[in-house]
């Protein structure tokens, strides 16, 4: 008797697991018919498309394309464009795999996803959708540093340099230990520096340093402190411009430093800093589902608008058209 | 002779007596910390957070704009996903309690399952995501959905559920039960009958506690695939979703200061309906307090 109720109990389990799988299977049925449904709507922009798009990766990325989504949705109601953040690399794992549209990123695809999505089938496509301008801020009761040259910045962030104060780099500065702030090391902006800053050596780590996700934690940190300094995107400086003070970049002996600002960056004065805001397209989700290629049009005509309300810098219109073109000869 | 003794006692009685105060102090104290940073906390997200939180912003979708974004799609999500945890994480966790404490027997295997279980009770949150993943959205197909959500959040909670109502269980006098088989009833009788209703209450207080975990978790919710920014509301257990944390913590990382506020009205709100399941889920417990 006791063994026949647990064999039931154990059953219905299964029994609820079995029903529950069957579910998933009918649901991909549902989505494939969703998307030829959308497909025969036609292909011009104009016209009403259906069906979802998934769209995921870079939460640097992620303010422009919920800006995008947002005023989309308004135009093609019945389009269910969803948008998540889960970082560049967890972006890519989804769409090396072929999960989703449209995959945001502040860095360029590495070589390892390419040879993944290969492997899949899955072609991917860059779009560049807006550039940012890393800055190096100090606290704004910092009163000795207005520029530094690259060669300084390794000095200060390099695992290997064995400056630890302000007067190691310059003897005029005081002898101050120097505190870093930087974005943790799975976020795109940290790659980013770590690619043309760093040349992928090691940064300073320990007591000095300070790590975190959250950028608006590294600019509390830098402002009360004048011996800190750090970095990250253009618009955490711009919305704390009062608390923060931006150091111009000299890139090379005898250039002058620059200073991010919405010109110098736009123009790529401002470099080596200044970095491109992507989103990969599937290329095949492009071809086959109409809402994609629709919201993938509408990405390239409205990208600039959104790039700036969110505090990124726009491209000059023509890229954006160049891309379009490029964009609609997928198609053919 | 008498009087010595007399202030002998006296005195060591003043030191215990002493001692008794400063301990009720520290303990009183002790009381005031927790909730000294609950008012800090109420008070920081009410001043934060009440400019921004409004009808409209309770049912909009989210928005670039602090003004017009909202937590409608969080709310909702949040509400699905909880029944789906709910209905779930209590079947499977009280039907678990019954088996270990009044079927199984009282070996080294059952001990084995009853240790572990409450092992799994400290796995970091991250870990059951990762699980979700490989079984939920991979195996079983499910994807970025609901449902793959929904249980992965099941069986984090699971083992919290299962160990309050084995305790739940186990409290319930056996002269209850044994005057119930007296009576000629059999186990399952005895069960649905007398232990299930006696044990109610604590099995609720579990799954309160619980559930109130599960709805201000987010790293395990991020990694099974919830949406960040979604103009939907999900429609069938295999319907993309997005949740009030992942809402309110994609909030908090912007730049622009006005996001920290409309973070805060989230909060608010995010509280609100966690005190109100609360205040149901204890509604219920009285009731059946008074049957008993």
């Amino acid at each position: 008797m006791k063994n026949f109720k647990s064999l039931a109990l154990m059953l219905a389990f299964i029994l609820v697991v079995g029903v529950l799988a069957a579910c998933g299977g009918s649901n991909s049925d549902e989505e494939a018919t969703d998307n030829s449904g959308g497909e025969s709507s036609g292909d011009s922009g104009s016209e009403e498309v259906s069906g979802p798009v998934a769209i995921d990766g870079s939460s640097t990325v992620f303010p422009i394309m919920e800006n995008l989504v947002y005023t989309y949705s308004q135009e093609q109601p019945e389009v269910n464009a969803t948008v998540n953040s889960s970082g560049s690399g967890g972006g890519f794992k989804k769409s090396t795999k072929g999960e989703i549209d449209l995959s945001n990123a502040s860095r360029e695809i590495k070589e390892e996803e390419m040879a993944q999505a290969e492997e899949n089938d899955v072609q991917l496509e860059p779009l560049t959708l807006a550039y940012d301008g890393l800055s190096v801020v100090v606290s704004a009761e910092n009163d000795f540093v207005d520029q530094l040259s690259i060669e300084q910045l390794k000095q200060i962030f390099l695992d290997s340099s064995e400056a630890t104060k302000w007067s190691d780099i310059n003897p005029e500065w005081p002898d101050e230990t120097i505190k870093i702030f930087s974005p943790g090391h799975d976020s795109g902006t940290f790659d980013y520096f770590n690619e043309v800053i760093l040349e992928e050596n090691p940064m300073k780590e320990g007591e000095n340093t300070t790590l975190s996700e959250d950028d608006n934690v590294l600019v509390r940190g830098i402002e009360n402190d004048p011996n800190a300094i750090g970095f990250f995107g253009y618009a955490y400086y711009a919305e704390n411009k009062d608390a923060l003070k931006v150091l111009g970049i000299q890139d090379g002996e005898d250039a002058e430093a620059v200073k991010p600002s919405g010109d110098t960056i736009q123009s790529g004065e401002y470099t080596p800093l200044s970095r491109p805001l992507f989103t990969y397209v599937n290329v095949n989700a492009y071809k086959e589902k109409a809402q994609v290629r629709d919201f993938v049009e509408y990405t390239l005509n409205n990208a600039g608008k959104a790039a700036e309300e969110v505090g990124y810098v726009a491209l000059p219109d023509e890229k954006y058209q160049e891309q379009l073109d490029t964009v609609k000869s997928w198609a053919e | 002779m008498l009087g010595q003794n007399e202030q002998g006692i006296k005195k060591r009685m003043e030191g215990r007596v002493l001692l008794n105060k400063i301990l009720m102090v520290l303990f009183f104290l002790a009381t005031t910390v927790g909730l000294v940073f609950l008012v800090l906390l109420f008070y920081r997200v009410l001043t934060q957070g009440i400019g921004y939180l409004n009808w409209n912003f309770i049912t909009s979708f989210p928005a670039p704009y602090p003004e017009k974004a909202g937590l409608w799609a969080g709310v909702m999500g949040s509400i699905f996903l909880m029944l789906i945890v709910a209905v779930f994480a209590v079947i499977v966790g009280v039907s678990t309690a019954i088996y270990l404490e009044e079927y199984a027997k009282q070996n080294k295997f059952t001990d084995f399952i009853r240790v572990n279980i409450q092992n799994l009770a400290g796995v970091p949150s991250i870990v059951f995501g990762l699980l979700g993943l490989t079984f939920f959205v991979y195996m079983f197909n499910f994807g970025y959905t609901l449902i793959a959500g929904g249980l992965t959040m099941a069986l984090l909670i699971l083992p919290v559920i299962v160990v309050s109502a084995q305790e739940a269980i186990r409290s319930v006098p056996s002269e209850i039960k044994e005057a119930s088989y007296g009576m000629g009833a059999s186990k399952w009788q005895t069960i649905a009958r007398v232990i299930l209703p006696a044990s109610i209450p604590g099995i609720l207080t579990g799954t309160i506690i619980a559930l109130s975990r599960a709805i201000g978790e987010t790293a395990p919710l991020i990694i099974v695939g919830a949406a960040t920014a979604i103009f939907t509301l999900p429609d069938s257990l295999l319907a993309k979703y997005t949740v009030m944390p992942i809402q309110i913590y994609n909030w908090t990382g912007r730049p622009q200061e006005e996001w920290q506020y409309v973070a805060g009205a989230g909060i608010i709100v995010l509280l609100a309906i966690l005190l109100l399941m609360n205040s149901i889920a204890v509604i219920i417990r009285n009731k059946y307090q008074r049957r008993l």
